[in-house]
């Protein structure tokens, strides 16, 4: 029997911090549609739907790492934040597990807002964070990017990692003897690993994104350089 | 829209429904690091059912919906190809609907004056 779980399954948190986590998830979704809304035009709304199935598709290529009989796959917080900004881009990773949970019977319908406030909120919010430091730091070449949106998705896989291990300590159902530094390890481990698969894919898609159409790629056109243009016209010295 | 985000727009999907038809059947089966963590502590058999130990996924439950294209696949496709492609094309179909009739019905339209009127004046000053 092969089942492909990819989230949190039912049974694995216990039913009230579970309920506490679909108000907390809940409420930040509702923030992020208020907010959103300022970015979604005409332009930002088909792309932040292309953004949720690109999402979705990738999710399904699970790619092994280093450790044996382990796989990873994309959480997707870091890239929708880079292409459609923090508030669109927690949607769409919402709107991903969503559906993964109500028709692909992928991670509990009950534990839906842990899987939403680990990806979609904790995810996209650190990615979000590490991205407008970083943007603002390094130069804006495709190298810069592509170091950005590496950086921003690996801590992004693990801090989400080390939500679901908060979520375990509060309302995990199997006793581990207080053995929790056991699971927070190993995943931590993993998803360090997984994280350097999500870092390459973000780094990638971002970057083919902004050679076809920079104007595309939010982060690039709401953050601008900390200095604008230290370095006189190129064209202009000589 | 211009036409050119028309044709990123359909060169992206055509992109993901690749990745979710065709290349998804070369995913990697094993346990993802969430599970595989869960895991930890228990023999499995070679069905994968728990044999031993004492681990998280002990205690999951059954799904509450499950649904003809539960685990990325269709029921009653046998065929692992077709049904593995098939469920993530639906996927990729639905996923776009889905966010992208929820954007569009949410999206901020041109309400402050100057947002409403500066797309329509705009190219026209220019060509006159």
């Amino acid at each position: 029997m092969e089942t492909l779980a990819m989230h949190i399954s039912n049974g694995i948190i216990n039913g009230p911090v579970a309920a506490v986590f679909a108000a907390i998830a809940l409420a930040a979704m509702a923030f992020a549609v208020l907010r959103g809304r300022q970015d979604l035009d005409d332009r930002l709304a088909p792309m932040a739907g292309l953004v949720a199935a690109f999402i979705f598709a990738v999710q399904m290529l699970n790619f092994p790492i280093f450790t044996a009989g382990v796989s990873g796959h994309l959480l997707g917080g870091a890239l929708a934040a880079l292409l459609v900004g923090p508030w669109v881009g927690a949607l769409c990773v919402a709107v991903v597990l969503v559906v993964q949970a109500l028709v692909f019977g992928d991670g509990g319908v009950a534990m839906l807002g842990l899987n939403i406030t680990n990806m979609a909120v904790l995810g996209t919010a650190v990615a979000y964070l590490l991205i407008a430091a970083l943007l603002r730091v390094l130069p804006r070449t495709p190298a810069g990017l592509a170091v950005t949106a590496f950086v921003s998705a690996l801590v992004s896989v693990v801090v989400a990692a080390m939500g679901f291990v908060l979520q375990y300590q509060l309302g995990g159902t199997t006793d581990l003897g207080g053995n929790l530094a056991g699971l927070a390890g190993t995943m931590a481990v993993s998803h360090l690993l997984i994280g350097i698969g999500e870092g390459l894919i973000t780094a990638t898609t971002v970057v083919t994104v902004a050679k076809v159409r920079p104007d595309l790629v939010y982060a690039l056109r709401a953050l601008k350089p900390a200095a604008p243009a230290p370095v006189p016209a190129v064209g202009g010295v000589r | 829209m211009k036409k050119r985000s028309w044709g990123f727009l359909v060169g992206g999907l055509l992109v993901a429904l690749l990745l979710a038809g065709v290349v998804s059947n070369f995913a990697s089966s094993h346990p993802d690091g969430l599970d595989s963590s869960l895991r930890e502590g228990c023999t499995f058999d070679a069905e994968d059912n728990i044999t031993g130990g004492n681990c998280p996924a002990q205690q999951e439950k059954e799904h509450e919906i499950g649904g003809p294209l539960a685990d990325y696949g269709i029921a009653g496709v046998d065929n692992d190809f077709l049904s593995t492609g098939l469920s993530g094309v639906l996927g990729v179909l639905l996923t776009f609907a889905v966010a992208g009739g929820a954007f569009w019905l949410v999206r901020r339209r041109g309400t402050p004056a100057a947002e409403a009127e500066a797309p329509e004046r705009a190219p026209a000053g220019r060509a006159s």
